[in-house]
């Protein structure tokens, strides 16, 4: 059963990638981003990865299509034709997709149930943290405990993030509620952010 | 989208139970897939739900910019604070087990803590991000 569900679901998967290189119109992109990230989450639930389903399905599909959609308001909602030939691209791309796939072939079989990964400290988080953490949600435990390092380090990214976006997008704010004038508030903010940088 | 008045009423209707169901991912993490990452980013969702359909004034007169920058570093402070906690406790830096007599409880409690931080500057950084794209494609067109 999960072999058809697998099929269907990478077949869709297939089609909406193709589908986003050709079309041109950015709002179908957009939307069909959306489309390919609920596929993707759909994909990691086979897989059992539910939490991280969860996550692809509210950022991927949800967030991320809104913050596209605002910046295709402020840059048109048309793809122009790209000016060289996509020859050297596809060059590009199929030898590294060659030399990743090449990889694989080296790496132990998929889902293996004694594969390193699974042995290294797994073992220890499945089998004690019932005893250490007491909280039957295991991604959680290893997450907010056992690697709470970690944890701690992506907080701190994700904020310094923000507060690059911000530095880069609020200088023309502060100087269009200065100037009063749109039009012109608009210039000096684009001379006032270069100026930041 | 503003006239429409099935997406308004939806929207109205749909928005806390979005809020709620965002409360539940992140205080039932412990129990089911889920915590204040994907919590915080199902909040922010509701917001911008509400921004697209009521109009970015309207939400900014509930959640000003200012109280969303104030959460991206209000939860880096809350998640850092807990390792400090700890460590004057004379434990590790977030080595939640001093938190409370029982170790496992302590572990909960710094999990539960630990968590509202990731929520609170997920939840910050996602809103004020959204609001730095809207806010900028509405007064420019």
């Amino acid at each position: 059963m999960s072999i058809v569900v697998d099929i269907v679901l990478l077949t869709l998967l297939a089609v909406a990638g193709i589908a986003l290189l050709r079309i041109r119109n950015l709002f179908a992109v957009v939307m069909l981003a959306g489309i390919y990230s609920l596929l993707s989450a759909g994909l990691f639930t086979v897989m059992d990865a539910v939490d991280v389903a969860f996550t692809e399905a509210a950022v991927g599909a949800g967030i991320s299509t809104v913050l596209f959609l605002g910046a295709l308001a402020l840059a048109g909602h048309h793809e122009n034709r790209p000016g060289h030939t996509p020859l050297l691209p596809l060059i590009v791309v199929s030898v590294t997709g060659l030399a990743l796939v090449y990889g694989t072939i080296d790496m132990p079989g998929f889902g293996g149930a004694d594969n390193p990964v699974h042995h290294h400290v797994a073992d220890h988080y499945l089998e004690e943290s019932p005893n250490e953490i007491d909280i039957p949600n295991v991604v959680t435990a290893v997450l907010a405990s056992y690697r709470g390092y970690d944890t701690w380090g992506e907080v701190t990214v994700v904020f310094a993030a923000a507060v690059g976006v911000m530095l880069l997008l609020m200088g023309g704010r502060r100087s269009r509620a200065a100037a009063g004038d749109h039009g012109q508030a608009g210039a000096d903010g684009q001379a006032d952010g270069a100026g930041h940088r | 989208m503003r006239e429409e008045i099935i997406v308004r009423v939806g929207a109205k209707i749909l928005t806390p139970f979005i809020i709620m169901f965002a409360l539940y991912v992140h205080f039932h993490g412990d129990y089911s897939p889920g915590g204040g990452f994907q919590a915080g980013v199902i909040l922010t969702a509701a917001f911008a739900l509400l921004a697209l359909v009521y109009g970015l004034a309207a939400v900014q007169r509930v959640l000003p910019p200012w109280f969303t920058r104030l959460c991206a570093a209000l939860g880096v402070v809350i998640y850092g604070g807990v390792g400090v906690v700890t460590m004057l406790l004379g434990h590790n830096y977030l080595g939640y087990d001093a938190l409370a007599q029982d170790p496992k409880y302590g572990q909960h409690y710094g999990i539960l803590l630990v968590e509202l931080g990731v929520l609170v500057t997920v939840f910050g950084v996602m809103a004020s991000v959204f609001y730095l794209f809207a806010g900028r494609g509405r007064s420019e067109s």
